[in-house]
């Protein structure tokens, strides 16, 4: 029973990992994109539609991570080369995602998928208990480990980590030191929307493989509310992301044993959690204050 | 390889704060025709079908306003928070919970039949409305709590409130376990009446009287240049004695009552009970309708229109090509795209230089 909750908890928190990850280093570089959930679903619906036209799970996810790109594209040019208001332009990108993946996925509703098969090491998936759990999981669960120990590696301990850092701390001076502000910025951005993707791509290919409109279901805000409640730290995004795998999963079961309390409330539980937790953390400002890049959401023009 | 180049102008462009919706419409609708282009359909026929065809008949007229009321009375509500930089996109909750507390009346007292009930259910579905917006907006001035992702997460909430309602306590014994609430009564839903061979209910009015009252309000009184001066600078506004704190309440509790206003409104002329669906995404499309109208409100009536008049195009496109209806929504989410895209000529002028990638030291 233990080892199916976890497992479970394990499916609900990747892709909100994956898309948390990816928008921490956007918001490093000073770029706030509203728009995971418009990447995500995104790249769930291509996900979806790569893996069945091509027969290979691995493909689709390819190809969710790339849908998540494209669109992020959209959103780097508006908001950095035409420096427009980025707030209202992640909003765009989202009702576009949102409309756009309706319109591609319409053939696919109803359609059965293929899921992605686990890895299995081999010896180690015997061991007890541990052994499903941690040796057992697929592609994109390992991934989104990675990516927690590889985005935090890169932002404190490399030199363009540094520098993705100062374009977020202070544009004015990283430009001011020969640095491509718009630059960096443009590789968060599309860093952002391959992740978003791939997060959108596990929902229709590992978590239920098949296509449903809006399958996101606020999955892309939630990541967003993530990297705050992770105050920018990418441990703290892996530890937040399991946290609300855990909500999901206590909702799941509790209307499995049908005790009688509706199931609409049941399912509020994940955003009211939200709520919550950016309460809980807003009200420690100093904390917050210290790691949130001073650039955030400002836009930026060289002057010359 | 050519890059863009952007010059600040010295001040705004005048010229371009009327023409940038308009280039934005524009490029939308040869993004459209390329779109028609690529399904195999001539781009004219297209864009006649989707843009022009819905209204040129009274009926589509018809069609055409009645959709654009929701959009138009919630957006207004919408621009006063935006130009207060109140970051409120939870309309689409708070329409729902309008409509539900408006609802209280003719659900749980039936025989409580009179013209009174009317006006009641509005200033009910108001004030739910406005109730459930200043929950974003005290998490937001007391524990300073992001107003997008506390206001959007209560859209979820408040959506999955209405399932439950009409699933459960509101049910109606007498709906065959469809989840639908009673109908309402005669005092309970807006009518229409025939002006010029248009069918109009009382919802059009009171949206266009709502578009010149904060017309009047952001232009010639002092409110509307409070909320303006905050907006831009919140330091510059509390040397003027104008509270941010307060301002935010009142944007949020204004658009919050507006979005329950025209929520009770869809409901009361459109569908005459509650079900789980009463809204196509009014209170998201409004965010694209505010933003076309330049947040101002005669823009707003016009935005209002153009967006309403997508819906229809998307209907008449699925019966006229066989295309699909979703194509609407791709093509507002673009339209807001490219409006906010066009807005950076009002500040900048845009060159087109030729030099490498990126801006690199140009000191």
């Amino acid at each position: 029973m233990l080892e199916a909750i976890i497992l479970t908890i394990i499916t609900a928190a990747t892709p909100l990992l994956l898309a948390a990850t990816g928008e921490l280093v956007v918001e490093k570089s000073g770029v706030l994109n509203l728009g995971v959930e418009g990447m995500m679903v995104m790249g769930a619906v291509a996900g979806f539609a790569v893996t069945i036209s091509t027969g290979s799970p691995l493909l689709g996810i390819v190809g969710g991570a790339i849908a998540g790109m494209l669109v992020s594209l959209i959103f780097a040019f508006v908001t950095l080369t035409l420096v427009a208001n980025q707030v209202a332009s992640g909003l765009a990108l989202t009702l576009f995602g949102l409309g756009l993946s309706g319109l591609m996925g319409e053939s696919f509703v109803g359609q059965p998928g293929i899921k992605l098969q686990s890895l299995h090491v081999p010896g180690l998936i015997d061991l007890p208990f541990v052994g499903k759990i941690l040796f057992g999981q697929d592609l994109l669960v390992y991934l989104s480990f990675a990516a927690v120990f590889g985005v935090s590696w890169f932002l404190n301990r490399t030199r363009a980590g540094l520098i993705l850092r100062a374009v977020g701390d202070n544009h004015t001076s990283a430009h001011a030191l020969g640095y491509s502000v718009v630059g960096v910025r443009y590789l968060a951005v599309i860093f952002g929307g391959a992740m978003a993707g791939l997060g959108g791509a596990y929902l229709s290919v590992a978590y239920t493989p098949l296509w449903v409109e809006n399958m996101t279901a606020g999955r892309g805000w939630i990541a967003l509310a993530l990297v705050v409640f992770a105050s920018w730290i990418p441990w703290r995004a892996a530890i937040g992301a399991y946290l609300f795998g855990a909500v999901t999963v206590l909702q799941l079961h509790t209307q499995a044993l049908g005790i009688g309390f509706p199931s609409q409330f049941l399912a509020m539980l994940p955003y009211l959690a939200t709520v919550i937790v950016l309460v809980a953390i807003s009200g420690n400002r100093r904390a917050t204050l210290f790691n949130t890049p001073s650039s955030l959401g400002k836009s930026f023009v060289p002057d010359r | 390889m050519m890059r863009l180049e952007l010059v600040k102008r010295s001040e705004k462009s005048r010229l371009m704060s009327v023409l940038s919706p308009v280039v934005a419409v524009a490029l939308t609708v040869v993004f459209a025709g390329m779109v028609f282009a690529a399904q195999g359909h001539n781009p004219l026929t297209g864009i006649w079908y989707f843009f022009l065809e819905p209204i040129t008949s009274l009926w589509g007229v018809e069609q055409l306003i009645t959709k654009a009321t929701p959009l138009v009375i919630i957006a207004l509500g919408l621009s006063v928070c935006y130009l207060s930089n109140n970051w409120n996109i939870g309309a689409e909750g708070q329409l729902t919970i309008g409509a539900i507390v408006g609802s209280i009346l003719p659900i749980l007292f039936p025989d409580f039949v009179n013209p009174v009930v009317l006006p009641l259910m509005l200033l009910m579905a108001m004030a739910g409305g406005a109730l459930f917006a200043l929950i974003p907006a005290k998490l937001k001035t007391v524990f300073g709590t992001n107003e997008i992702l506390t206001s959007l997460m209560l859209v979820y909430c408040s959506n999955l409130f209405l399932d439950w309602m009409v699933r459960g306590p509101w049910r109606s014994p007498q709906g065959y376990n469809f989840p639908i609430t009673v109908d309402f009564h005669e005092w309970a839903v807006l009518n229409a009446v025939d002006v010029g061979g248009v069918y109009l209910n009382l919802s059009a009015p009171i949206a266009l009287l709502l578009v010149i009252v904060l017309a009047v309000v952001m232009r010639s009184t002092l409110k509307g240049f409070e909320i303006r001066v905050l907006g831009q600078s919140p330091r510059a506004g509390a040397f003027a004695g104008f509270s941010n704190r307060r301002m935010t309440a009142f944007a949020f509790a204004l658009s919050g009552a507006l979005a329950g206003l025209a929520g009770m409104m869809v409901v009361m002329s459109e569908i005459g009970k509650l079900q789980p669906v009463i809204s196509p995404g009014y209170g998201f499309t409004a965010i694209i309708v505010a933003f076309l109208g330049r947040l101002n409100p005669i823009g707003i009536l016009i935005a209002g229109l153009v967006i309403a008049s997508s819906y229809l195009g998307g209907e008449a496109i699925q019966t006229s090509l066989q295309m699909s209806s979703k194509l609407a929504t791709v093509i507002q989410g673009v339209l807001l795209f490219f409006v906010l895209a066009a807005d950076t000529l009002i500040l900048y002028k845009v060159r087109l230089v030729p030099g490498r990638e990126g801006e690199g030291a140009h000191a």
